[in-house]
């Protein structure tokens, strides 16, 4: 075995070493590492009341509703569970029911989550305009991307 | 294939298409551009603001791109003793920080309108930042020791140290939840993007290697010449 190759050999070796043991304290630490929970994840968790954290999901059809001129009410599912929540405050562009929103706030008692930031999510789809018009005209316009 | 690891094989063959590589990068950006503010369509649910990813997303890769090249010349430096490879090293180096800044900026001012927020500590944006500190402290490591043999290797190991990243930070969105949206252009799938988007992506990413590649020969040809007159 050559010098250069023992090298080579000790090199990659100290990396696949280092690598391994970056990615086991992540994977180990992933749900701190995780920007949100799904609300099926909230669901098997003990919900601490005041709290800070955050729930991400889809804003559920037709779960959106005004209770005065700057606050609101609506859902967050995964499609198998759903959470409500309340919110004071500006919302972002994007958010609208059928699209992904990330929501931090705490949870006021074991169902409401009270919001004090909202963030929307975009997904990784990229579409022009015009081709929605089509859709919609032709029929093929699937609802779930609003 | 030489002119990769030795130093005047590769004045030479930069020469040749240092000027082709600078034209056909002013070219590919004035296509791009225009393709990027005119030509292409409006997003379905983003309006104009898509027009940043055509900055973000070329500029993303290139950042992930210089360091993987940094990575694969490191180790032929430790390990084959190419002095080419501490080279590399230190010419591309502000290269890859400059895009990655220029990603991170990029990304803040599409954040701001759609997700709401300039930045989120999600696991995508956290390493892309902790990408950009890497950079920055392989190029103070550069500036900093007076020994360029000691230098070289602390340098290439400190590269080989960090490439840890570059995984993490490319597939962060798929092992994690983030604000981030996951991958729309990858190899297995069909991308979830329409052409009409497609081709200024592909268009702006040319023009980015490109420009990136020409400022890369220059600096290279410098670092090599300041090495012969034993200047660093």
């Amino acid at each position: 075995m050559s010098l250069r190759f023992q090298r080579l050999l000790l090199i990659l070796l100290t990396l696949v070493i280092i690598l391994s043991a970056v990615l086991l304290i992540l994977y180990n630490t992933r749900e701190n590492v995780s920007y949100f929970y799904t609300p099926s994840e909230i669901d098997k968790l003990d919900i601490v009341v005041n709290e800070k954290m955050r729930i991400g999901g889809f804003v559920e059809n037709d779960s959106f509703s005004k209770i005065s001129s700057s606050s609101f009410k609506f859902k967050i599912t995964d499609e198998k569970a759903s959470i409500l929540v309340t919110f004071n405050g500006i919302l972002p562009d994007l958010f609208r029911e059928g699209q992904g929103a990330v929501i931090e706030g705490v949870f006021v008692d074991n169902d409401i989550f009270n919001a004090t930031n909202v963030f929307a999510k975009h997904d990784e789809n990229y579409m022009p305009a015009s081709i929605k018009e089509d859709l919609k005209d032709t029929g093929y316009w699937n609802k779930k991307y609003k | 294939m030489k002119f990769l690891v030795n130093p005047s094989k590769f004045n030479k063959v930069a020469d040749y298409i240092f000027l082709p590589v600078l034209i056909s990068s002013i070219i590919l950006f004035s296509i791009g551009l225009m393709f990027a503010f005119y030509l292409s369509p409006d997003d379905y649910q983003q309006g104009s603001t898509v027009r940043i990813m055509y900055v973000h997303v070329p500029s993303a890769w290139l950042a992930l791109l210089t360091y993987a090249i940094m990575t694969l010349y490191s180790i032929a430096g430790l390990a084959f003793k190419i002095p080419f490879g501490f080279i590399i090293n230190t010419a591309v180096a502000p290269i890859g920080a400059v895009f990655t800044l220029m990603c991170i900026i990029s990304g803040s001012l599409w954040g701001k309108p759609m997700w709401g927020t300039w930045w989120v500590w999600d696991a995508r944006l956290t390493s892309v930042a902790i990408l950009f500190i890497i950079y920055l402290i392989i190029i103070f490591m550069n500036l900093s020791f007076e020994n360029r043999i000691v230098r070289e290797k602390v340098v290439a190991i400190f590269v080989l140290v960090g490439s840890i990243n570059l995984p993490i930070v490319k597939f962060s969105v798929d092992w994690w939840n983030t604000l981030h949206q996951p991958a729309t252009i990858s190899k297995l799938s069909k991308p979830s993007i329409d052409p009409s988007m497609m081709i200024p992506l592909i268009v702006m990413t040319f023009a980015f290697i490109m420009v990136g590649l020409a400022i890369a020969i220059l600096r290279i040809k410098t670092e090599i010449i300041s090495r012969k007159s034993n200047l660093s």
